[in-house]
């Protein structure tokens, strides 16, 4: 291929290396954070691609899952083996590799280097983190180091501008010689792995030498920290202040946008005339994603908490705090990250299920995911328990908090009876393992943690805007006609919901829940803009700045509302959670399956909840 | 020749070398090995899950690696 044929597309680089060594720190860093592919918080589990100009020369970084070896014990491992390889589908080959590491863990890693050469393609070594390594009392003869391996090795601090500075002077002479054919290209290993890793330790063994601390600050943490009971106390403590959090910082911030959206539904009451336009406006529009985008402070809260114990590096301990428990139940370890992310959305939990490594197990992880508490049920718990649980004080602790605590670990309970089962009869099979790093604690980057922030309240608004503000619409249309409605069961929306009812009427739902519902399907949150437009319209008596809640109070009894929280602790209806299964299981199976089985969960827990409320006289 | 044993049941804040790897079933031994295992690297036994020591986690090359029983029985390590 000619210079100029290559030119016309820009360099690609592929950024290979271990989990956790700053390969996402140093793709945000150099593009920007402006990835193509979607980017759900947490653990990297499909490639991204982003572009940046480096003095005139087009460069595309591809970001990677993290992988040790070039064997693929899992899907993600698997991507970015296959995009190092140009297996990708639509994906051409990397022009060349950056493989990064952690170069306080360069012993330990160096030998996944070695087997990086065998790519086939011109590679460096960038020691990631120097500064740290030096805290550690790591030093790194870098020269000597280069000269061993035969390759370029650059060291860098990924998350400092000056510490990248080293590295883009290196870049730009680099990718000239990529596209000028001339960089050169690495000899090939071909011993075994232990030979591989005797040959890196005595590689490490010349250029390396470390001062032996007692004990780093990472250390003297993780005594407390991954004690067995303490480090459990702590985990229950950290979850649990972060549930009070999310409801006794956000009240002001509501009562602001709750605020605003009553001026907004007066405004539009005043200046457009009386009729359907106005209704649509204020009935439809305004009330139906108005009452979802009211959580939007109760999401980043929530989110806040979770993005500050990924970045600081405690989820991987919370991981192996927890595995005791999951050993016991004979599910993955790594199922912990897959469902921790699941509390943010399921969609990019069970994605991230492809860290497991034995079909069977990843599963079942997939099979779980929808039980924990997702943030589109948020509104939905919002709505209710701040319409029926009163906000009093139980010892220290408010007491909505204590209930959205307890429909969380509700959650988590029958996530672990589930699999307990589901490994014991569908998914019988191989035992599982752990094998993770604990990465070092880390003070988060400033600027990727805000990126992450507004990244989550972004997706949380997009969906109000692509989907509540639809399916207001439509319910809005089908609970408002026909024109001559007396009552919403006259309505096309009744009508429908009529055919729901005799089932749902046994758990406690109304013919509202059950109109709600069904948009519903389309996410989970969406009932509540349903339920805002239906109670909007319906409310003729004209005192409309209530609030839904102040409506449901008088509307529902508090058997259905219970049974109404009891239903969301399972909720089925999701059909993006259904797809991304459909996804990610290759077939229909699996979805229908976890349709099914949160169905009956879900029908019988409401059940459970209305009756026995009823027969305790609630 | 100096006894050896399954790091597993390495006591808590010892040190041992590691002299090999047990034979196991399926990918274990290189999974362990490409994480940074091998032959000659001085291993510390730091913490324990709440349940029978399992998982546990190593001190190794100045990493912390978790790992549950099954695939600590697979290393096996001698005092120094």
């Amino acid at each position: 291929m000619s210079e100029l044929d290559i030119q016309s597309r820009p360099v690609r680089l592929a950024l290979l290396g271990a989990p956790n060594c700053g390969k996402t720190s140093l793709f945000n860093a150099l593009t920007g954070g402006r990835a193509k592919v979607a980017n759900y918080p947490g653990v990297t589990v499909e490639y991204r691609k982003g572009e940046f100009d480096l003095g005139g020369l087009s460069l595309e970084l591809l970001d990677l899952p993290g992988v040790y070896g070039d064997c693929g014990h899992s899907m993600d491992e698997r991507v970015a083996i296959d995009a190092v390889r140009g297996k990708l589908v639509n994906e051409r080959a990397p022009d060349a590799i950056l493989f990064m590491m952690d170069a306080s863990h360069i012993t330990t890693h160096l030998h996944n280097f070695l087997q990086a050469k065998n790519y086939g393609l011109p590679i460096i070594l960038v020691l990631n983190m120097m500064d740290m390594a030096a805290r550690d009392g790591i030093d790194i003869d870098v020269t000597q180091l280069e000269a061993q391996l035969g390759v370029p090795v650059v060291s860098c601090v990924a998350v400092r501008a000056a510490g990248r500075a080293h590295l883009l002077d290196f870049l730009k002479a680099w990718t000239g010689e990529i596209l000028r054919g001339s960089a050169s290209y690495p000899e090939t290993e071909t011993r075994t792995l232990k030979d591989l890793q005797a040959k890196a330790r005595s590689i490490t063994g010349a250029t390396v030498s470390r001062i032996e601390k007692v004990d780093t600050f990472t250390q003297k943490i993780d005594k407390v920290v991954l004690h067995p009971v303490m480090g459990l106390l702590i985990l229950l403590g950290i979850l649990f202040v972060m549930f009070q959090a999310v409801y006794t910082w956000s009240g002001p911030v509501m009562g602001l946008i709750e605020g605003a959206i009553g001026l907004l539904q007066t405004g539009v009451n005043a200046i457009v005339p009386e009729g359907w336009g106005r209704s649509l406006l204020s009935d439809g529009i305004i009330a139906g994603v108005g009452s979802v985008i009211i959580f939007l402070p109760q999401i980043i809260i929530l989110f806040a908490f979770i993005l500050l114990l990924e970045a600081s590096g405690y989820m991987a301990r919370a991981a192996f705090l927890v595995d005791t428990l999951m050993a016991k139940i004979g599910l993955n370890g790594r199922a912990f990250i897959p469902l921790l992310s699941s509390f943010a959305c399921a969609i990019p939990g069970i994605m991230a299920a492809r860290t497991i490594e034995h079909e069977r197990d990843r599963i079942t992880t997939i099979l779980i995911s929808p039980l924990m508490t997702c943030a589109a049920r948020w509104p939905v718990y919002f709505l209710i328990i701040g319409a029926f649980i009163p906000a009093s004080k139980v010892g220290l602790f408010n007491l909505q908090g204590l209930v959205a605590f307890g429909l969380v670990i509700m959650g988590i309970v029958f996530a672990m009876i589930m699999a307990f089962v589901f490994k014991r009869t569908l998914m019988r099979g191989k035992k599982s393992t752990l094998l993770i790093e604990l990465p070092s604690y880390k003070t988060p980057v400033i600027k990727d943690y805000l990126r992450g922030l507004w990244d989550r309240a972004m997706i949380f608004m997009s969906r109000a805007g692509r989907i509540i503000l639809p399916a207001s619409i439509i319910i809005w249309v089908l609970a408002s006609y026909p024109a001559n409605a007396g009552s919403i069961r006259e309505t096309f929306a009744g009508k429908i919901g009529a055919v729901l009812e005799p089932l749902l009427k046994p758990i406690g739902f109304n013919l509202e829940i059950a109109i709600s519902l069904i948009p519903g399907m389309a996410a989970r949150e969406v009932v509540v803009g349903a339920l805002g437009t239906i109670y909007a319209l319906g409310d003729n008596l004209g005192d409309n700045e209530a609030g839904l809640a102040a409506t449901l109070q008088s509307a529902w009894s508090l058997p259905t509302a219970l049974a109404f929280l009891a239903w969301f602790v399972f909720a089925p209806q999701c059909l993006s959670t259904l797809a991304i299964i459909r996804k990610e299981t290759n077939g229909w199976k699996w979805p229908l399956f976890a349709f099914g089985y949160l169905f009956v969960l879900a029908y019988i827990a409401a059940g459970l909840t209305y009756h026995s409320a009823l027969a305790l006289g609630l | 020749m100096k006894d050896r044993f399954s790091l597993y049941t390495l006591p808590k804040h010892q040190t041992a070398r590691i002299t090999g790897f047990e034979l196991s079933l399926g990918d274990s031994e290189t999974r362990l090995r490409e994480i940074g295992f091998a032959e000659g690297d001085i291993v510390k036994a730091l913490h324990f899950g709440l349940f029978g020591r399992n998982p546990m986690t190593v001190s190794l090359n100045g990493a912390l690696i978790a790992l549950r029983k099954s695939d600590a029985q697979i290393v096996q390590v001698e005092l120094i």
